[in-house]
């Protein structure tokens, strides 16, 4: 079988932050079509990984590549156009509005509609309104909570406002979605319904990237692992190969390499 | 556009660079109240010009109760044992407004975790209320009965009407540099200034309080967790900065004189230009911030007229946030949240 | 506090029961309330009539506040841009009026009107591209600054008229023949008026309007020019606000970076979102311009204006738009209305600004969507009180 191509390839991406370096000379690749997720200790440097791809935080070295275009230098809200969405760590969904506008921001990111179309309701207002709240219906229906579109996003239990984290995303049509500690705070039941919405957005053609500290569920829905302890790559490869890798479980554990093995 | 108005002689240029120093002490002492607002609570006291329009009044009064209401013109040294009673009252009336404000107008706001802009609108609110309060003084008096023993202090109470110290202060030259002669008056304003600005360093650097502010300012919930009150944080700050336009007030009226229900609304939005040229929530930015504008400020008018004075200090401020956004000497106090 | 919001929920279900009225009686409701408007200040109903001033005048005033607060609300209530200066724009809107009608030129009013709006429009885009990178609370007193510098330069310009302002400003040119005081009244048919005593309505026929003739003295006709514009901008604010350009404004607000991350170009719709309120602005500042006294001076736009705005917006409930021409309405009415306490207007204007504030900070009439919030907050709240309450008793 072909080698799939990489979506997104990190290439010695540095990160310091004054005298503190987040990330060193971290390489991965990201394939397309494949979960890969992303690992690592408290303050190994995931969610700035995620940040530096997302065009949050500029790289101080190396260069982050989205389908052979690098990221450096992009402007933030440019990147749903390049692909990418993403998931909060700590949910930032927009609160007044309903989880309809919210979903239906997301499918904003494409639209061409502008001011005066909108204004004096032209074709292609009407026509990709429609588009657009037929396409938030869908993923509404995908992630579940159908029978909650009209409430205000402020108003919806934890684990709702994270899937519509994960709709909202998805609205942006992206070939990559980075989903960042999705489950936090999940029980095991939602936690199962998580990876299974996960294999159906891949399904749907879409890679994912996953930041997560659940070990079971990392292990079970993802392709391949990355990990990270002290803003440096200590290891990758698919989950049965990093169960039992020694530096993995020290950087887990604290124990010395030596020691664990 | 004029600038031999400026440049052309050195006296004038002195002339223009010292007067422009001690307006901006003045500037930088009610700098000092919103600047400490915003680094503590990340609001626009708005109402702050208030607070030093109620000093400038007590300076007045101060002066009428003691010396009545006959005019009179006395040098520095004579004035300076009522003054020094006025700064006291002064100090304590701004005090008692700022902390006022600060119970009615703000806390039930804060402790709700309501919008910041519902704080402002709060704050308008009360700056137009205070304001109109004082012009209405009169009336008030007449109500509880005392309008003839008030008299004085009260005076025809109409808007906009000034109001004046009795008693006229004659700077007194000093000293010479190049052909300018420093008075006393504007030596006074510049070293008092310093002075307090020094007092108030050292006491939010070295005092249980002053550490209370700052972790308050930093990061209100660890601070709560380390068993800060920030209440009363709140109310200290306020307190402090109103004790400071106390000051600023007497040392305006030392200089000027006079005063009116609206005196605080320009000196307040210059001031609080003043804070953030120099960094919101940093208190030695304050005082840069209040010098640069006093003395840009004067060239501004020597240059364009004196009638462009107002729109300098706008336009700096305007350059300032765009070339500069965290002030001449960045932000302090906490780092001012977005 | 509880009384208010059942007075919300009370509305609530006008508001459901009408929506479920068939579409032609929706229509006939709207067709009879909007002709109401229309000839409210011919019908001088007794208890809102002003009697001190002219009522016609109140009202065009009230229209013409209500039209800058929409206008303001689609900045502070959509956006989230907190704009202290927005007089500026209706000063700009008013000087360009002038300066193009009588002072440097004589155009026609309704030619003019484009123009102003586009110069007002421009001067939002300029204070605005600079500005709108810096953080909230500093545009504030950016536009405030902003706000002084357009006064004083009024103030300081001769060209502009300086502080004696511009006087004998043109009255637009209305349908019919023009007025002819103080005979001709002009235009092609008079309404007359009604005068009240106590509550016994009778015909007044020394008092008629013309329809349709911009003269010095009838402010009715400039009421109902005024008032069909707020009806249209009305309608384009409920267009664009459901649309993906009031998405845009909306996510803006409620967290920009995740708005960005999301593929919303924010500074672009803050932008437009400035730009717009400035037109609106600028388009109600013409009008004030080109009214019976033909008056401007840099005197009419003061801080103060601002701040008005600014509360007018706020206390009608950021966002809402019936909020913010209600806010408009009251902010321009109430003086007008309480003319007697004079004196005391500002003081009771500052006092009811803190208090309201202060007691009910979502603003008289929030946006729907907050008050389901807060009811919904308010539900749990009770239910957990209701838990631990059985708590105790167990």
């Amino acid at each position: 079988m072909p080698e799939a191509k990489a979506l997104l390839e990190v290439d010695n991406a540095t990160l310091r932050f004054g005298g503190l370096t987040a990330l060193d000379q971290v390489s991965f690749d990201i394939k397309e079509g494949e979960i890969l997720g992303l690992i690592g200790p408290n303050g190994a440097g995931k969610t700035t990984c995620f940040n530096a791809m997302t065009c949050v935080y500029q790289l101080t070295s190396g260069e982050i590549r989205l389908d052979g275009k690098s990221l450096a230098g992009i402007k933030r809200h440019k990147i749903t156009k390049l692909g990418l969405a993403r998931t909060f760590q700590n949910i930032r969904l927009f609160k007044a509005m309903t989880v309809l506008e919210n979903v239906m921001v997301g499918a904003d990111a494409h639209s061409k509609v502008r001011f005066v179309e909108a204004l004096f309701r032209m074709p292609r207002h009407r026509h990709t309104e429609q588009a657009s709240l037929a396409r938030a219906k869908e993923l509404l229906e995908l992630v579940g909570i159908t029978a909650r579109h009209d409430e205000l996003a402020t108003n919806l239990s934890y684990g709702d406002q994270r899937r519509l984290e994960i709709a909202r995303a998805m609205a942006t049509n992206p070939k990559l979605l980075c989903l960042d500690e999705p489950a936090a705070g999940f029980n095991p039941a939602e936690k199962q319904r998580l990876m299974e919405l996960i294999r159906k957005l891949r399904d749907q053609g879409v890679t994912v990237l996953l930041i997560e500290h659940d070990m079971r569920l990392v292990m079970g829905v993802t392709d391949r692992i990355v990990v990270l302890e002290f803003g440096r790559k200590i290891a990758e490869g698919t989950p049965a190969e990093i169960r039992d890798n020694p530096a993995v479980i020290a950087a887990y554990l604290g124990v010395d390499e030596e020691d664990a093995s | 556009m004029d600038l031999g108005a400026l440049f052309g002689s050195f006296d004038n240029f002195l002339s223009f660079t010292i007067g422009g120093l001690v307006f901006g002490a003045i500037y930088a002492l009610i700098a000092l109240g919103y600047t400490m607002v915003y680094g503590v609570l990340q609001l626009i006291n708005f109402a702050h010009s208030e607070v030093f329009m109620y000093g400038t009044f007590a300076v007045a009064w101060t002066f009428i109760f003691l010396h009545g209401t006959e005019s009179a013109t006395w040098s520095l040294g004579k004035a300076l044992p009522i003054l020094l009673v006025a700064l006291l009252a002064a100090m304590a009336m701004s005090a008692a407004i700022a902390l006022l404000l600060e119970r009615v107008a703000y806390r039930p706001l804060i402790k709700k975790g309501a919008p910041k802009l519902i704080a402002l609108i709060s704050a308008i609110g009360a700056s137009f209320a205070l304001a109109e309060a004082m012009g209405l003084r009169d009336r008030f008096a007449g109500w509880v009965g005392l309008k003839d023993d008030l008299e004085d202090y009260v005076a025809p109470g109409k808007a906009r009407d000034v109001f004046s110290n009795p008693v006229s202060i004659q700077p007194k030259g000093l000293f010479e540099i190049g052909g300018y002669s420093v008075t006393d008056v504007d030596l006074v304003i510049i070293v008092a200034a310093l002075l307090m600005m020094v007092a108030l360093d050292q006491f939010v650097r070295r005092t249980r309080f002053g550490r209370g502010i700052r972790a308050t300012a930093q990061d209100p919930e660890s601070a709560a967790l380390m068993g800060v009150n920030s209440t009363r944080v709140v109310q200290v700050t306020f307190l402090i900065g109103g004790l400071m336009a106390g000051a600023a007030a007497t040392l305006y009226m030392m200089k000027i004189g006079s005063t009116r229900q609206n005196a605080g609304f320009i000196l307040g939005v210059k001031a609080f230009t003043a804070a953030v040229m120099g960094g919101i929530g940093n208190l030695r930015g304050a005082l840069v911030g209040g010098l640069v504008l006093g003395v840009m400020e004067n060239w501004g008018a020597a240059v364009f007229g004196s009638e462009w004075r107002d729109v300098v200090a706008f336009v700096l401020l305007v350059l300032i946030l765009l070339v500069r956004p965290s002030g001449i000497l960045g932000e302090s106090l906490g780092k001012a949240r977005a | 506090m509880a009384g208010l919001s059942s007075i919300g929920r009370r509305w609530d279900g006008v508001v459901e029961r009408y929506n479920a009225q068939p579409r032609i009686v929706k229509i006939l409701a709207v067709t009879v309330f909007v002709v109401f408007v229309y000839a409210l200040p011919l019908l001088r109903p007794p208890i809102l009539t002003t009697n001190a001033t002219d009522f016609g005048g109140v009202m065009f005033r009230v229209i013409a506040f209500a039209l800058v607060a929409l206008g303001l609300n689609i900045v502070i209530g959509y956006a989230g841009l907190l704009d202290l200066g927005y007089v500026g724009f209706y000063a700009v809107g008013a000087y360009t009026t002038a300066v193009l009608t009588i002072e440097h030129g004589s155009w026609p009013f309704f030619l003019v009107l484009p123009v102003s709006i586009g110069i007002t429009m421009l001067t939002g885009v300029l204070l605005g591209a600079p500005t709108l990178r810096v953080r909230g609370d500093y545009l504030a007193i950016v536009t405030l600054g902003f706000g002084e510098i357009i006064r004083i330069t009024l103030k300081n310009v001769e060209w502009l008229g300086a502080s004696a302002g511009i006087k004998n400003i043109p009255h637009p040119t209305g349908i019919g023949p023009a007025p002819e005081p103080p005979f001709e009244a002009g235009g092609l048919f008079e309404v007359p008026r009604l005068v009240w005593d106590g509550f016994v309505p009778s015909l007044d026929n020394d008092h008629k309007t013309a329809f349709l003739a911009f003269g010095s003295s009838d402010a009715i006709p400039y009421y109902w020019l005024i008032l069909t514009t707020l009806i249209l901008v009305l309608i384009g604010d409920r267009l664009i606000k459901d649309s993906r350009v009031g998405r845009a404004w909306e996510a803006t607000r409620e967290d920009e970076d995740a708005a960005e991350l999301m593929g919303v170009p924010t500074f672009k719709y803050k932008l437009m979102a400035f730009a717009l309120g400035a037109a609106i602005g600028g388009l109600s500042g013409s009008f004030y311009a080109s009214r019976g006294s033909g008056y401007i001076s840099p005197d009419s736009f003061p801080l103060l204006l601002s701040m008005l705005f600014v509360a007018a917006v706020i206390v009608g409930g950021s966002g809402n738009r019936w909020g913010a021409i209600a806010g408009g309405a009251l902010v321009a009415y109430l003086p007008e209305r309480f003319r007697e306490f004079a004196d005391y207007r500002m003081l009771f204007f500052g006092l009811a600004l803190t208090l309201l504030a202060v007691w009910r900070p979502e603003g008289l009439l929030p946006p729907r969507r907050t008050r389901r919030a807060k009811e919904a907050e308010a539900e749990i709240e009770a239910l957990e009180d209701g838990e631990l309450e059985g708590a105790h008793d167990a």
